[in-house]
């Protein structure tokens, strides 16, 4: 069995994986990304759309172009990969983390590494999940299955489609398979308002014609061989109102009804899990509850944006660094979801340096203020136009929003709050 | 897209010797002689030299999902047909392989154990549920018995993890003293009545309002599809031919011996039938001019919960059951994920296999007085079986009405506990019905032992990938299955999505086949020359693609 050491293991050579690789490698760490596929770039390659890179690279780029400039730039800065290599388990073993894989190729492997990063992604919310009754016929697909089977093996998975849930996903396969000759007979969401961007509503949905059933339930799948129609039925005010059901004919169904961050590996470890993101629990440097395990991009919390995770990355990168350095922070204070915020990442700040946060909003709101609050006092608020629970926030927090540091050493105890009013 | 040899197009990765664009080199194929089993229905043809591609791929593809074995032995007269093999089937077909007889497996569907077999409980009872006077109890007690030799003999997953009846009420401990009493009267190995105390101490996630039960260390839980494919693999081996998609509707008799005829027309003639038939043993008999009776199906819905789940017992949970049904349960299975269910309710329809909303919330409830801790977010799916009802016992008898026609009917729980002994009594019924039975003296009870890329050690699965590197490509992430467990399964003639994902788990984790399920179809295609569009569920009209770009 082959042995390796590496600085740094990174597990998933999607854009989070790789940005985290780079960053390692730029502050002169060796750096392993191991790919369970046979090349890097993740689920981005399947993503022939544009819309991506406006942040990162401030201009419009497609899935496979977004993946190719960050590959180019890991590779060029002398990143290692394993690509068709399975990672199997993680361990700790003597003090140091040990990542176990399997390939074709070289058969089984064992790689010690002082830091991990996870950077697995995250899967799909199938049928099961949201719990749809009926028979249970073919032709009923997640939303990214049928996009990598369109757009990477050429085929189409039916003719008459309806799309369960309004992520984004969902939302671009309407397009991509409207384009293709395929009907799509609308798109069904449960809630009052769509869970996927807005501009992607617009040049998805809007600009073919395509209906939205927003407050529609799925309430039946039915087809014996292969799916023949699904029944939908409206949800007024909480209540489902099956007097109301009626029935779209279709051969197909798709699925976009939420990610699930990939923690089987991280759980094998004993990272903790954050319930309301489902991934692991981080503090300020971006580092689980297992020493030298930090977590980036889809496995820590699902984002909006690759944009978003590419900087997320970076930064697990260069805190991985650091702690690979003997670097830790001296305090860390603890956040807290106020109001209308469904979770935050990361669960900690270092109140002296800046820190970036992310959270998500609970509730559609038009001029809503974010407020960051210590022991009950407001140190910093932001006004945004429009928050909804689709669209990820951001905020930084740095030394100069915690004043008084002298009394915070004092009391640990402090309580900081982020809240949406 | 064209394919040029079987193998290399559609291939996931570059052809033997030569590099794609990225300058990875492809290995060798594995070679094709391997899945030419004697006495095997399904043959992948090797190409000869000069063989048109196209023809070979067009001959293996009919090969591999019909009965072009039948065809050449069309004259051919059976000791034993066996309709419906489903896990009676296949246990009298594996009976009746020791023997020298000429026995023909026939199922309608395009694979083995796709009815009542595959969606029920998979558990070995205890023996205590039914009274011995019932023929049911009786093959149930000695059926339970067989399992660990089948399992050692057949490799399938099995294992005696014991049973619990949970009592939640003073009332409910009065129906655990009777239960524990005919578990006793039936000579139940271990059986004992449990306090609070001993019941919180076996099953620690049991509700805190449990005041007692009872345990019972014998009862087992059995991965039931698993176990009909072992069976179905030891009796092919063992010279039964299995025919499928061939779906009796006829029968006459000639000459001594019946002629059944299939809807397509085909024909097989053979000395004695057993009548297996599951849901449609009703209609079978019927066109046999046999005993009129009436199969009732009852419907039973589950969910499967993430191997993840906190709510996993160590044993099989009962709740006290009622007049009617068992009720519903919480199964460990095998493979570590956990089924509650199932519920029980009267349909019509033989082929309704769906699930309702209102049926599925009643199992989390129940299942949730029992174990507090289980979770809505834990499903990964939901499924249907339908239970074979005729009155209260098995119908495992002889026809009056007519000659050389075993019924086996009305197989409901305890059915696949009772299996084992139901194929050793089939073979008694057909004995005492002047069948000659002489044993082969080169019978081989054993199967090929499947190595699985997730029972092995990353040390093993090093070994494994040296022997055939195809165990180094893991397809199946959430349940760890390699390219060569799939392929394996391909050979043995599983050729839908379906049939593979019982036979490997590939598709049944979390993801449902979210991420694999386009490499199953790549490889699918491959192994067998099939086209896209020739890909399906599970046959019929379950096709998966509609189309090219």
């Amino acid at each position: 069995m082959k042995q390796l050491k590496f600085d740094a293991v990174v597990i998933g050579g999607g854009a989070a994986g790789m940005s985290a690789a780079a960053e390692l490698r730029s502050r002169g760490y060796s750096a392993l990304v191991i790919e369970r596929e046979e090349e890097l770039g993740g689920i981005l390659l399947q993503c022939i759309h544009n819309g991506f890179g406006l942040i990162e690279f401030n201009e419009e780029l497609s899935g496979p172009e977004f993946a190719q400039r960050i590959e180019e730039r890991a590779v060029a800065l002398g990143i290692e990969t394993l690509c068709g290599t399975t990672v199997l388990e993680i361990r700790r073993e003597g003090g140091f983390n040990v990542v176990y894989g399997v390939s074709s190729k070289h058969g089984g492997l064992r790689v010690e590494a002082r830091a991990v990063v996870l950077a697995m992604g995250c899967r799909e919310r199938n049928r099961g999940n949201i719990r749809i009754p009926g028979s249970r016929p073919s032709g009923v697909y997640t939303a990214g299955l049928a996009q990598r089977l369109v757009n990477i093996d050429g085929y189409l998975p039916g003719k008459d489609v309806v799309i369960i849930g309004s992520g984004d996903i969902g939302l671009i396969m309407a397009r991509r398979l409207s384009w293709s000759g395929c009907k799509v007979h609308g798109v069904v969401e449960i809630l009052p308002y769509p869970s996927g961007l807005t501009r992607n509503i617009v040049q998805c949905l809007e600009d073919f014609g395509i209906p939205l059933y927003l407050s529609h339930l799925t309430t039946n799948i039915r087809g014996k061989d292969r799916v023949k129609a699904v029944e939908i039925t409206p949800v007024e005010n909480g209540a489902v109102r099956f007097d109301k059901s009626f029935e779209i004919p279709c051969d197909t169904v798709l699925l976009s009804v939420g990610l699930v961050p990939e923690n089987e590996l991280s759980r094998g470890l004993g990272v903790e899990i954050n319930p309301a993101t489902n991934g692991p629990w981080v503090d300020s440097r971006l580092m689980t509850n297992v020493p030298g395990v930090f977590a980036c991009g889809n496995v820590l919390h699902v984002h909006d944006l690759v944009d978003y995770v590419a900087e997320e990355a970076r930064r697990a990168g260069a805190c991985a660094a650091q702690w690979l350095a003997g670097d830790s922070p001296s305090r860390e204070l603890r956040l807290k979801t106020g109001s209308n915020v469904r979770y935050l990442n990361p669960a900690k700040v270092d109140p002296d340096r800046e820190n970036k946060i992310y959270l998500r909003s609970m509730v559609v709101k038009n001029s809503a203020v974010l407020e960051v609050r210590m022991d009950g006092k407001v140190v910093k608020s932001l006004k945004k136009a429009h928050v909804q629970p689709s669209e990820m926030l951001s905020l930084t927090l740095g030394p100069k929003d915690f004043a008084d540091p002298g009394q915070m050493s004092a009391n640990q105890a402090v309580q900081v709050e982020i809240a949406i009013v | 897209m064209k394919f040029e040899a079987p193998g290399a197009a559609y291939s996931l990765k570059p052809a033997a010797g030569t590099t794609d664009w990225a300058g990875r080199l492809g290995r060798p194929a594995r070679p094709v002689e391997a899945c030419e089993k004697p006495g095997s229905v399904y043959i992948l043809k090797k190409p000869a030299a000069g063989d048109n591609i196209q023809d070979v791929a067009a001959t293996t593809r009919k090969a591999a999902r019909t009965t072009e074995r039948y065809m050449t032995n069309r004259a051919e007269v059976y000791d034993v047909a066996i309709i419906g093999a489903g896990v009676c089937g296949a246990n009298i077909a594996r009976k009746l392989s020791q023997y020298e007889l000429r026995v023909a497996l026939l199922e309608k569907e395009i694979d083995v154990s796709l009815g009542t077999s595959k969606a029920n409980s998979g558990i070995v009872h205890g023996g205590f549920h039914d009274n011995k006077k019932y023929l049911k109890a009786r093959l149930e007690l000695k059926g339970a018995l067989m399992f660990e030799r089948l399992h050692e003999e057949l490799d399938f997953p099995f294992e005696r993890c014991g049973i619990v009846v949970v009592a939640l009420h003073e009332d409910e401990l009065r129906t655990i003293e009777q239960l524990y009493l005919q578990g006793v009267e039936n000579g139940v190995i271990g059986i004992e009545m449990c306090s609070r105390e001993r019941m919180l101490e076996l099953e620690p996630k049991l509700s805190p309002d449990t005041m007692g039960g009872l345990y019972a260390p014998s009862g087992g839980i059995v991965e039931p599809y698993r176990f009909v494919f072992s069976l179905v693999e030891s009796a092919r081996k063992n010279g039964v031919d299995l025919i499928t998609e061939f779906a009796a509707a006829l029968a006459r008799r000639k000459d001594d011996e019946w002629i059944l005829t299939a809807l397509d027309g085909r024909e097989i003639r053979a000395r004695y039938v057993v009548n297996s038939a599951g849901l449609f043993a009703d209609t079978l008999s019927k066109a046999f001019g046999a005993e009129d009776f009436t199969i009732k199906p009852r419907k039973g819905e589950y969910y499967l919960l993430d191997k993840m789940t906190r709510a996993k017992p160590n044993r099989v949970v009962f709740p006290v059951p009622t007049a009617v049904s068992k009720g519903m349960l919480i199964i460990p299975t095998v493979e570590g994920t956990v089924l509650i269910g199932p519920t029980a309710s009267a349909v019509e329809d033989k082929e309704d296999f769906s699930t309702t909303r209102q049926e599925l919330e009643k199992i989390l409830q129940s299942a949730r007085i029992m174990i507090p801790s289980i979770s809505e977010t834990d499903v990964i799916t939901s499924f249907a079986g339908l239970r074979p009802t005729c009155g209260e016992d098995f119908i495992v008898e002889l026809s009056a009405k007519v000659p050389h026609l075993v019924q086996v009917a009305a197989i409901q729980s305890p059915g696949l506990t009772a299996s084992p002994a139901i194929g050793e009594y089939v073979k008694d019924l057909l004995k005492k019905d002047g069948l000659r039975l002489v044993e082969k003296p080169d019978w081989d009870p054993y199967v090929d032992k499947v190595r699985r890329a997730r029972d092995l050690s990353p040390w093993e699965l090093d070994e494994m990938v040296a022997k055939d590197p195809a165990y180094g490509d893991i397809v199946c992430r959430c349940e760890r299955v390699s390219e060569a467990e799939i392929v394996q399964a391909i050979r043995a003639g599983h050729s839908t999505l379906d049939g593979i994902k019982y036979v490997t788990r590939a598709q049944m984790g979390r993801c449902q086949g979210g991420f694999c399920a386009y490499k199953i179809i790549k490889i699918l295609m491959r192994e067998t020359g099939m086209s896209y569009e020739e890909v399906t569920k599970r046959g019929g009209g379950s096709y998966v693609l509609r189309g090219e770009l």
